[in-house]
């Protein structure tokens, strides 16, 4: 089956330095897919770079075999493609409803009123908080706008960048399944994970990068019973 | 006349007055800034553009000014747009200071564009004296000074539905608060940049031909109300431009009001020193609140 995104021999940094080297991975349609690994190894580096918001050097990125390396970013969300940057995911002075709205404004036509309901059937938290500045809310409310307006724009292929960073217990358990809800729904997933072992527990595949290379593909399960993997990057234990 | 019919005929309705040219001003300041991330020194002498281009119709066509104002627009529009593409745009990679500086020269290039083909001395729009408005056999107000105040009100509304509804209102208040995000949600940050230019230049033309009719036409016109307009859209909060609405009322008002003899027969403040007010208040809330009064941006 054609993978939804490739990414071929990617090259890619800041200010002419490379942070990621060589990169070749295939994402399956439908699948979760996360990539783990220590700080400083390129995963929020690799996730920006196919959300053209770094300097591509080589390689290319290509979604659903059309190459988009290096186009516009704002060009990627009528293809298709929706991104939850880490921090800085809300527009805090809207309110959660302009939020939510925002993310169709790009989107090829959808009906809002539809995509609203979606969202609020995944996210029932924010349906009271619809008239309130993102900016008031708690850490995990925040993220869920921030994926409720990446999936206002219905898309194929959701990129997240450490979705359960600095949230609480509660909040992680609930993203987590959540994201299992959101893939349910045809969405592919990407995303970059600091809480590694949890993230595999639901990962179709996991990507293990080391210092801006390629250091282990396999599936979910499979990373997480890797000896290498549990003694360098879940912390020696069994999952 | 009873003491609070000269108040209001003499110090507030002229302190709105003036509050509202500055008000109109500001919101273009307010949105650059919130929205390109620099100061616009030559935003006054877009005014200044906008007011000519106004005075230059009413020679050829016989209307009231205010009829004539889309003209004015136009042109304070079209150069807003060019000096964006020629100047602002190249530097936009840049650190801001370039674009800053780059501000001031087009802001000499505007100054010296109007002594060109206008000619450096005071120009009026209308000859002559013109009665003011009685109303309730009490108070007189200037029939402009009215006009001004209703026009301000009605675009201040307009603005906020805009802003508040329309799509591009929201993209707009969205590229002011995350415009790496913005661009993320595949926002077109193009088209914000062109709607802020259009909307700043619009209000600044505006608010030229209200000063320029006011007092008269002449090249230093817009410059001259560059600093109190700078202190109204820090006091709104850069960035809100409905704060730099009330802002600008405020300073208009506070301008005027230190005037008035609040004590004795004397104004409390001599009128040749009613400028520094605005300075004293932009001096303040750097020191003291830069954010504004509506929580604004950091400058």
């Amino acid at each position: 089956m054609t993978p939804i995104l490739s990414v071929k021999n990617l090259t890619a940094g800041y200010g002419g330095a490379s942070v990621i080297e060589n990169i070749g991975l295939d994402f399956a349609k439908n699948e979760i897919a996360v990539i783990i690994g220590p700080n400083g190894a390129g995963k929020s580096t690799l996730l920006k770079t196919i959300f053209a918001l770094t300097e591509t050097s080589n390689g290319s990125v290509e979604f659903n075999g059309q190459d988009i390396t290096g186009l516009q970013t704002s060009l990627l969300v009528p293809l298709g493609i929706s991104a939850v940057p880490q921090s800085h995911n809300v527009f805090p002075t809207l309110t959660v409803e302009e939020n939510l709205d925002i993310g169709t404004y790009a989107a090829p036509p959808v009906n809002m009123m539809a995509a609203r309901d979606k969202v609020l059937t995944l996210f029932p938290d924010l349906a009271d908080k619809m008239n309130q500045p993102a900016g008031e809310l708690s850490g995990g409310q925040r993220q869920m706008v921030a994926m409720g307006r990446a999936l206002m724009s219905d898309p194929s292929l959701l990129l997240l960048d450490e979705p359960t960073a600095g949230l609480s217990p509660v909040y992680l358990e609930k993203i987590f399944d959540l994201l299992i809800d959101i893939q349910k729904s045809g969405v592919t997933i990407i995303m970059v994970e600091q809480n590694a072992k949890q993230a595999l527990r639901i990962a179709d595949q996991g990507h293990v990068l080391v210092n801006g290379q390629l250091f282990k593909s396999n599936a979910g399960n499979a990373l997480l019973a890797d000896d290498e993997v549990r003694r360098l990057f879940l912390g020696g234990v069994a999952a | 006349m009873s003491d609070v019919v000269f108040f209001i005929n003499l110090y507030l309705i002229p302190g709105l007055t003036i509050g509202a040219i500055y008000a109109l001003g500001a919101v273009g300041i307010s949105m650059i800034f919130g929205i390109l991330r620099f100061a616009h020194f030559a935003h006054g002498d877009l005014m200044t553009i906008g007011g000519y281009g106004v005075l230059t119709a009413v020679w050829f066509i016989p209307l009231h000014p205010l009829l004539l104002l889309p003209v004015g627009i136009a042109l304070a529009i079209c150069a807003a747009l060019a000096v964006d593409r020629f100047f602002y745009q190249p530097l936009r990679q840049l650190p801001t200071i370039y674009t800053v500086i780059s501000s001031f020269g087009v802001a000499l290039i505007f100054r010296s564009l109007a002594q060109l083909f206008w000619s450096s001395g005071n120009q009026v729009f209308i000859p002559g004296v013109r009665p003011p408005l009685v109303l309730f056999d009490t108070f007189r107000i200037s029939t402009l000074h009215a006009q001004v105040i209703i026009l301000t009100v009605l675009i201040a509304l307009a603005l906020h539905l805009f802003l508040s509804r329309s799509q591009m209102g929201r993209s707009m208040r969205a590229v002011s608060d995350e415009p790496e995000l913005a661009a993320i949600a595949g926002l077109d940050t193009a088209k914000v940049v062109r709607w802020t230019w259009i909307i700043g230049a619009s209000l600044a033309a505006t608010a030229g031909v209200f000063a320029g009719m006011d007092t008269s036409m002449h090249p230093n016109l817009g410059w001259n109300l560059l600093l109190p307009m700078f202190a109204a859209a820090i006091l709104g909060g850069i960035g809100k431009p409905m704060g730099a609405i009330v802002g600008g009322l405020i300073i208009g008002l506070a301008e005027e009001l230190v005037t008035y003899p609040w004590i004795g027969t004397e104004p409390f403040i001599s009128p040749s020193y009613k400028s520094a007010i605005a300075f004293l208040f932009m001096v303040g809330l750097l020191i003291f609140r830069p954010q504004g009064l509506f929580k604004g941006r950091l400058l």
